[in-house]
């Protein structure tokens, strides 16, 4: 008989994630992935700044905390500090990856940079109480955007995924979600993968989770997770927009 | 000689700064004190190029060159640019083939060599500076055979090592104009 | 003299980096410590190193954190505006404790400025830069044979302490060639017990962190951090003096203005006139002490600066205002000739004699 246990790799440290939030869904999955793996004693995770900036107390191998949207570049540093033990991953949300750190990621994914990528996208920042994100959509509302995004005004969302698919550099990078089980299981799949490319040494592996954030987004978790369903995943559309190994294999 | 000060001037490409490094070169081969301060900045690219080089006995204090003892003008912006900061007393050593006008001064000693030329004739059209250090290390009973040569192998790189024998010829040639 | 050859300051300072076990460079270009990164291109891969142009400074800064973190021997180098740039980095590194070696170029300010020699980066180095208390190690060379040397001592103090060192160069140190001999001792990178290297599953894990958010710890933190900075202004803070037993003016002057001062001094001696000369090696700790022990005689200081008056903030505070302190200086990359500081001696001498 199994019993539901936590995966070694997270810590018995109490979340402080609102209830509904699915950062811990997406941590939980990261820690499973480490486990199955093997690799917990040689894994470096990089925690960004945003609502996830203490997931250093929440994993049990090694953590840093970087400075906003730098955590690619971190991880390169940490990564070639030892290349051939190091498994390094960040975790970054839609503010620090797709906004203040857009060069540092792109530049890590344009040299291939051999980490993994955990992208949080949902639509707002969430630790500095609902402003809106680069990835927040049109009309959506929010503190900074109280009439709904104007693209007009602030333009239109960044679509990470998308956009890195053009770099040669990147290696793979898969968009899930984690608003229902299937989906779920899908994420975790591409999560896996992610990990599973850097020890094979193939590269730049991110995969973007579109998540919610039942808090900022004013909702209740259920609803939350139906408005990813409504407006999120049809603006971001799920799938695997690059994945240069198996492209070449089908060559 | 107690300290030395010169300034090498010119256009960028001419070996200004090549010049003042076998001279430094030379230095330190004499167990001698040395100093080389390029300029540096767009002038490089092809405007007038400059760098300071003191020799001396005691440890040098401002590596910078102002108020040169020894001038060497490989082009006329430089002789217009520093004629009036040699010290009094001092040297101008100006390439007669590019610099028409004569020096203004009475109070310095000037060297005419037609070092351009002179590298043309003789078939190594890029060693004008070479052979004006020959002059030079000449006028100032400097031509050591022994620390020139030293000093020629430490700044010419060993990818370049078939360039000796015509820089020690050049040097000879200025020695000899 | 045998063993010296010619090396430009920049190349010193890199070959000496490599000499004392940075084999981990990031770095973005910019005149004039570009030299540096161009070396480091060449050399590093010849040893097995890691070379990294950076997309820009910020991101070479948190480069330079991770390989830090990871326990290595690291370096980044820039100029003035690209120190700016790397602030924040520098405040992470210092927040979190970590080690690291910053090399500072300058040239002149503010904004893009220009691209010739400065001292006006002296305030954002002695005084943090980033933002949060902190300090860095700042190492002033004044020749190349220095620009090697306190390279070697930057990442020895940076590892006793734990804390981010600076060699606070200028245009003329990275880009003049002098004597330099590369051979001297370099102590090996002590333990590092606290570094993200993975945990083996054989202890608790790392965790490398500038973020604390509940106030008395961080309070604490700081005071245990300052409680550091203390023991190196009692045991590190190092500097140089050239005729001051006697002097009636005492000069201060640190890197290429010592150069120049040192000139002056001598020209100012053979006028019979007594000036001396204290030279900082260390900016930050500055060295109070021999200034304020120079005060018991002498009459007055002159500091000597490419900017607009930095150091003589620190000059007056050492001596306590117990006597006139007055600035020789040139900015904007003009740099201040020994005939302008034989100028200010004299007056300076004037003022004594009345």
């Amino acid at each position: 008989m199994t019993v539901f246990e936590k995966p070694h790799a997270m810590t018995d440290v109490p979340m402080h994630y609102c209830p509904g939030c699915t950062h811990g869904i997406v941590h939980r999955l990261v820690a499973e992935v480490i486990d199955e793996l093997g690799i917990e004693g040689r894994t470096i995770g990089i925690a960004p700044v945003g609502c996830a900036v203490m997931a250093y107390d929440y994993f049990n191998c090694d953590m840093i905390e970087a400075a906003h949207g730098r955590a690619p570049a971190v991880a390169t540093g940490v990564k070639r500090a030892d290349p051939e033990n190091h498994v390094v991953f960040t975790y970054q949300g839609d503010g620090d990856l797709a906004s203040i750190g857009t060069a540092e990621t792109v530049h890590a994914a344009a040299r291939n940079e051999n980490i993994t990528v955990i992208f949080i996208n949902n639509a707002i920042y969430g630790m500095t109480g609902g402003q809106m994100a680069p990835t927040s959509l049109p009309g959506q509302v929010t503190q900074t955007s109280p009439y709904g995004r104007d693209p007009k005004l602030c333009g239109y969302p960044v679509k990470i995924c998308e956009m890195l698919s053009t770099l040669d550099g990147a290696e793979y990078l898969e968009r899930v979600a984690v608003n229902n089980v299937a989906n779920i299981r899908k994420a975790k799949k591409a999560i896996k993968k992610a990990f599973q490319n850097q020890l094979d040494g193939k590269g730049f592996s991110l995969v973007e989770v579109l998540s919610s954030c039942p808090t900022n987004w004013g909702m209740t978790p259920q609803k939350a997770l139906q408005w990813i369903d409504e407006k999120m995943i049809p603006y971001y559309p799920l799938g695997v927009y690059k994945d240069r190994s198996a492209a070449k294999e089908e060559a | 000689m107690s300290m030395k000060r010169f300034l090498f001037s010119g256009f960028g490409g001419q070996g200004i700064l090549f010049a003042g490094k076998l001279l430094a070169y030379k230095g330190l081969m004499e167990d001698k004190q040395v100093s080389w301060l390029p300029s540096y900045g767009p002038e490089m690219r092809g405007g007038t190029a400059s760098c300071s080089v003191i020799i001396s006995d005691e440890p040098v204090g401002s590596p910078i060159v102002a108020e040169p003892d020894i001038l060497v003008a490989m082009n006329l912006p430089s002789l217009d640019r520093y004629e009036s900061a040699v010290q009094p007393g001092g040297m101008i050593f100006v390439d007669s083939s590019l610099v028409e006008r004569k020096v203004q001064r009475d109070d310095v000693q000037v060297y005419y060599v037609p070092a351009t030329k002179l590298a043309g004739d003789n078939d190594m059209p890029t060693l004008a500076n070479i052979i004006l250090m020959g002059k030079i290390l000449k006028v100032l009973d400097e031509y050591e055979e022994s620390s020139i040569g030293a000093a020629l192998q430490k700044v010419i790189s060993a990818r370049h090592a078939d360039m000796l024998d015509v820089n020690r010829k050049a040097l000879e040639i200025g020695a000899n104009a | 003299m045998a063993d010296k050859v010619l090396m430009k300051g920049n190349e010193a300072l890199a070959e000496a980096a490599i000499k004392a076990g940075c084999r981990h460079y990031f770095g973005y270009p910019i005149t004039p410590q570009t030299e540096v990164a161009a070396y480091m291109a060449k050399r590093m891969p010849k040893i097995g190193g890691t070379f990294l142009q950076a997309e820009s400074e910020i991101a070479a800064i948190n480069m330079v954190y991770g390989v830090a973190a990871a326990g290595k021997r690291v370096m980044t180098s820039s100029s003035s505006p690209g120190i700016s740039l790397k602030g924040e980095g520098i405040s992470y590194l210092a927040g979190s404790d970590l080690p690291a070696l910053i090399v500072n170029v300058q040239r002149g300010g503010p904004g893009l400025g220009g691209i010739q020699p400065s001292q006006s980066d002296y305030f954002q180095a002695t005084r943090g830069g980033g933002h949060g208390d902190y300090h860095m190690i700042v190492l002033a060379p004044a020749s190349v044979q220095e620009m090697a040397e306190l390279t070697v001592l930057g990442f020895e103090l940076a590892d006793t302490y734990r804390m981010p060192a600076m060699v606070l160069a200028d245009g003329t140190m990275g880009q003049m060639m002098e004597p330099v001999s590369l051979d001297f001792a370099v102590s090996p990178a002590p333990e590092k017990p606290w570094a993200t290297t993975g945990t083996k599953m054989a202890r608790e894990h790392n965790i490398v962190n500038s973020l604390f958010l509940t106030p008395e710890e961080l309070e604490q933190l700081n005071f245990t951090r300052y409680e550091r900075y203390q023991a190196i202004e009692a045991n590190e803070t190092r500097y140089e003096e050239y005729m001051t037993e006697d002097a009636d003016i005492i000069l201060a002057a640190f890197g290429i203005a010592a150069r120049v001062s040192r000139t002056a001094v001598n020209e100012a001696r053979k006028q019979g006139i007594k000036v001396g000369l204290i030279r900082p090696i260390t900016l930050w700790p500055f060295p109070y002490a021999p200034f304020a022990k120079a005060a018991e005689h002498a009459k007055a200081f002159i500091s000597v600066e490419l900017n607009m008056g930095q150091m003589i903030e620190d000059v007056r505070l050492a001596i306590s205002c117990k006597a006139p302190v007055t600035l020789c200086n040139r900015a904007g990359g003009m740099i201040p000739s020994p005939g302008q500081v034989l100028e200010a001696i004299q007056k300076a001498d004037g003022g004594v004699s009345k």
